[in-house]
């Protein structure tokens, strides 16, 4: 395909490279800036349970990791290589249990719930927006659609709330927590586990979806809008072509690029909902053992998490970018 | 021929622009022909109501405005009456448009091929590809772009060359009437002489009736057998180009014409109540449909055959004749 | 667009000099009820602070768990009931509420005014301003910002209020910063400003007269969209225990119920009385929101939905 030029490849990996080796700049600084790190750390353990779990052994591990003898840059240079190369160390709350361990079980759940849920309210919320500007919908559909709207303005964890009381509590539809039913292996191709999984995934995928579904729809009527008054589709008309091909090929092709654009800007929000509502619903991926984390204070599993958090959303960006061009054959030729 | 030699037959063609406080008639019961094979020019000021009339002969209106009557008869079949089936179906087929923002009129996510593969494919159905590409390759040659323009997308043609891409699109189908919509009115002088070079050849080749719609009486008089001038919805003259330049009748059309030669090209300086039908601003706004409708169109009287102006009451046209030009 | 507009347009203010005034594009029905829900709640957690004894909001002042007082065992003493630790509900949601919304207030204000700053710097000068400034917003845009939040918070031994809502409002730039940017951008184009460049006004002047009354309903807009942020990001990092520990707010009244099991012990009063006032408040910004962004784009304001 046309559009997609080395020049852009590699200044949307730029940014990409950018994006990451700031995330962890700050995150690196963060701790430093309150003195020693260490010492702030002791001070936030000792507030939340009073002594130090594992005691001196455990902070001289912390120390040496941290090279805190060596001059800052060293410190720092070490710390970059620990990161690129997900050496994230111990975790403190669990000692010889590596963060990476911890993490690469979480991770996966998070994934699949953030891909399934953010997919279908993107897909169901653009249509619905399309559906609200398009001339020739049902009535009885724009009566009801706004109404559905409302729920944007709700974040995902209350909403998540409401949903656990309604279904769970008064209405006893679905398991109260986790990922899948306890006793049962995780099996991908066992159909017990699978409808498990899914049971268990579908409320906080529901409080994903239905909380910011109306985000996408409103954006997608407000684009449709505006097209609708551009020439080329005044022009589409005249050229008699079917409703149906005015609508997909002239209307949404065009309405739906700030879409895109829309969600490469959201995808953070959506990675912080998404842990919230784990952490909620109890679900086995990085929300709950973040969860876990701050109450443990164990700060290299937060780190951990966190930076995996950080490139899980900027790989993805990166991804859409990538195939933008694709749609917009108009991209690599702005911002020179 | 039926004997009728008129591609279109308008008549009394009303169209409104609700405004939430009553209409604005920016088409006043307009009526004219465009007879086989002519080119007819609709001329007038911004606002007069040209182009909001071209867009209604395609029933092409965008809200707020809205068509509230009279008769567009293509070969004898009343377009404003035909169901949306039929008017699609006719389309492009018989009428074509070229617009007037071609800056904008091409879709920015398909290739230019595409768009003329567009209408060919709806109107005549599946067609085979290597013939499809030979016919939009053609198409482009007519007009003077190389066949790679087929897979370029707008943004990387200019400006003469998008309309030249938008006069080929209007010519795939071969229709019997063209409406050019200030077809080069956004272009640089050089390339305005040629695109409009260009759209005369091809309208002769195909043997097709344009009208041309602009504001240019100089571009006019070279391109147009007839011209009609518009003024605040109404025509107020019609007539064979030559006629109109050698006899003009209304005041308007006398200012139209004045301003040609002249180096300070200034807009027609015409008190604002006469942008208005009814020249008065109590009638501005009618009150409901009924009256609006109602409202009778400018009346023409035969200057000589086929030469057609408004009377002009003097009173009101006085101010144009401050315009030294005149004298 | 048909130039038969600018006809309408003359209509319109020959309409308006005969004394139909067009309604003022403020007066938009979506602003108004977004702008009264969110005062209600304003005013109404004011008089409550007046009326309702605030110490009850302290820990061990009243009885444990009592239902609202319409539920059997519930009692006028603590209406809307009381939670696990004997707070009373009704005088946590009335120092809670005021805490949440100075927090978003908090947010909104320095988010808007640091985008406004860089906005116009960057939309302003160009050049290399301009690309540092955007990349530096596009990152952050990107970035999860709750992400970031969390680490920071992680480190502060004490969170109260105004802390929680400096460290949102560091990461609340960006979407101001941008708005801005492009409208300046655009704005700068238009003929009056370059009128004023080219008659040698000052830069600040022109920024000031006569770019910043047009920006209003943008100013405005990231404003409320600082504020629902801002409460946004506050409420996650209440939810995940990083809110302030001494005073309540409503997200950490939400949070403590959610960690004392409150939903499934049947005790609604407990997560549903501040998870209520939080989702009025959001959807009164959102239909501030949405009301500004129809003043902005009057496009969007067709009778269609």
């Amino acid at each position: 395909m046309r559009g997609l030029t080395w020049g852009y490849v590699a200044r949307r990996l730029g940014m990409y490279v950018f994006t990451l080796w700031l995330s962890a700049t700050i995150m690196f600084f963060i701790p430093r800036l309150s003195g020693d790190p260490v010492e702030g750390m002791v001070a936030r353990i000792t507030m939340q349970s009073g002594h130090v779990a594992g005691g001196e052994e455990l902070i001289a591990a912390w120390r040496e990791r941290f090279g805190l003898d060596d001059p800052l840059f060293v410190q720092y240079l070490t710390y970059l290589r620990n990161m690129l190369t997900f050496d994230f160390g111990y975790s403190l709350a669990n000692f010889p249990t590596e963060v990476n361990s911890l993490i690469g079980r979480a991770v996966p759940w998070t994934l699949g719930l953030l891909t399934v849920a953010t997919v279908l309210s993107f897909v169901l919320g653009t249509v619905i927006g399309a559906l609200l500007a398009w001339r020739r919908t049902p009535r009885l559909l724009r009566v009801l659609m706004p109404l559905s709207l409302t729920f944007t303005a709700i974040p995902f964890y209350i909403l998540g709330i409401l949903l656990i009381y309604l279904f769970v509590f008064t209405l006893r539809l679905f398991p109260v927590s986790g990922g899948y039913r306890s006793g049962l292996t995780p099996d991908a191709f066992d159909p017990a586990f699978v409808n498990s999984v899914i049971q268990h995934g579908t409320l906080p995928a529901l409080s994903i979806v239905v909380a910011s579904m109306g985000v996408w729809a409103l954006g997608m009527r407000g684009m449709m809008i505006t097209v609708e008054g551009e020439d080329y589709l005044t022009l589409a008309n005249a050229k008699g072509l079917r409703p149906g091909r005015i609508l997909f090929q002239y209307q949404i092709r065009n309405a739906m690029l700030p879409q895109v654009t829309a969600l490469v800007l959201g995808l953070g929000g959506l990675v912080g909902g998404t842990v919230l509502v784990e952490y909620l619903f109890g679900y086995p991926g990085t929300g709950a053992l973040l969860y876990q984390a701050i109450t443990n204070a164990d700060f290299t599993l937060i780190q951990g998490i966190v930076f995996i958090l950080i490139l899980t959303t900027v790989t993805a960006v990166l991804i859409i970018d990538l195939v933008y061009p694709l749609l917009d054959p108009r991209i690599t030729y702005e911002r020179r | 021929m039926t004997g009728d030699q008129n591609v279109l037959r308008v008549r009394d063609l009303r169209v409104h622009y609700g405004t939430g406080r009553g209409d604005i008639i920016a088409v006043n019961g307009v009526s004219f022909d465009v007879r086989a094979g002519e080119t007819l020019g609709l001329v007038g000021e911004s606002g007069s109501g040209k182009s909001t009339t071209a867009m209604a002969l395609l029933r092409l209106v965008s809200p707020p405005g809205r068509i509230v009557g009279g008769t567009v008869m293509l070969h004898g079949e009343d377009l404003l009456a035909a169901d949306e089936r039929t008017l699609r179906r006719r389309r492009w087929s018989e009428v074509s448009l070229i617009p007037q923002g071609s800056m904008n009129s091409l879709n920015p996510v398909l290739r230019v091929g595409d768009q003329i593969v567009d209408v060919i494919r709806t109107h005549e159905g599946r067609a085979r590809g290597a013939a499809l590409t030979e016919r939009v390759t053609g198409l482009l040659e007519t007009v003077g772009l190389p066949p790679r323009v087929m897979r370029l997308y707008p943004h990387e043609l200019s400006g003469g060359m998008k309309q030249r891409a938008c006069i080929a699109m209007a010519i795939a189908l071969s229709p019997s009437l063209i409406i050019a919509d200030e077809p080069t009115s956004a272009l640089d002088v050089v390339v305005q002489r040629v695109v409009a070079r260009t759209l005369m050849e091809v309208k002769d080749r195909l043997n097709s009736s344009m009208i041309l719609i602009g504001h240019d009486m100089a571009l006019q008089a070279h391109l147009v057998d007839r011209i009609a001038v518009m003024y605040a919805g109404n025509i107020v003259e019609i007539g064979p180009v030559a006629e109109i330049f050698r006899d003009p009748r209304h005041p308007y059309t006398r200012h139209l014409i004045a301003s040609v030669p002249s180096i300070h090209r200034r807009k027609p300086i015409v008190p604002s109540e006469l942008r208005f039908p009814d020249h008065g601003r109590g009638t501005l706004l009618s009150r409901g449909r009924q009256m609006s409708s109602r409202r009778r169109p400018v009346d023409l009287y035969e200057v000589s055959p086929g030469h057609f102006a408004a009377r002009a009451d003097d009173e009101t046209w006085a101010v144009t004749e401050e315009d030294p030009t005149h004298a | 667009m048909d130039p038969t507009l600018t006809r309408i347009a003359e209509a319109e203010i020959e309409a308006e000099e005969a004394g139909a005034r067009p309604a003022s594009p403020w007066r938009n029905r979506k602003l108004v009820a977004g702008a009264v829900i969110v005062g209600v709640i304003l005013v109404s957690t004011f008089i409550g602070g007046l009326v309702w004894d605030t110490t009850l909001a302290r820990a061990a002042t009243s009885p444990l768990n009592l239902p609202p007082f319409w539920v059997d065992g519930g009692s006028m003493d603590h209406p809307l009931g009381t939670e696990n630790s004997g707070r009373d509900m009704l005088a946590l949601i009335v120092v809670g509420s005021p805490t949440t919304l100075r927090v978003g207030l908090i947010v909104a204000l320095i988010s808007m005014l640091v985008g406004v700053v860089l906005g116009f710097l960057a939309g302003y000068l160009g050049g290399a301003v301009d690309a540092v400034i955007r990349i530096l917003s596009d990152t952050a845009m990107t970035i999860p910002t709750l992400a970031i939040m969390i680490v920071i918070a992680a480190y502060i031994p004490e969170m109260n209020a105004t802390t929680m809502a400096l460290i949102i409002a560091v990461f609340a730039w960006a979407g101001p910063t941008r708005m801005i940017r492009a409208q300046v951008l655009s704005m700068r184009e238009q003929g009056y400003v370059r009128m004023a460049r080219l008659s040698a006004v000052s830069d600040t002047e022109i920024m000031f007269r006569e770019m910043l009354p047009n920006l209003l309903p943008y100013l405005a807009a990231s404003f409320i969209g600082g504020m629902s942020g801002g409460i946004l990001a506050a409420v996650g990092l209440e939810a995940l225990g990083l809110g302030p520990q001494r005073v309540p707010t409503l997200g950490m009244i939400v949070s403590q119920a959610i960690e004392g099991s409150a939903i499934l012990r049947g005790m609604w009063w407990w997560w549903g009385f501040p998870a209520i006032i939080l989702m009025v408040i959001f959807i009164g910004l959102f239909l501030i929101a949405i009301g500004l962004d129809e003043i902005a784009n009057p496009r969007l304001r067709g009778a269609r939905t």
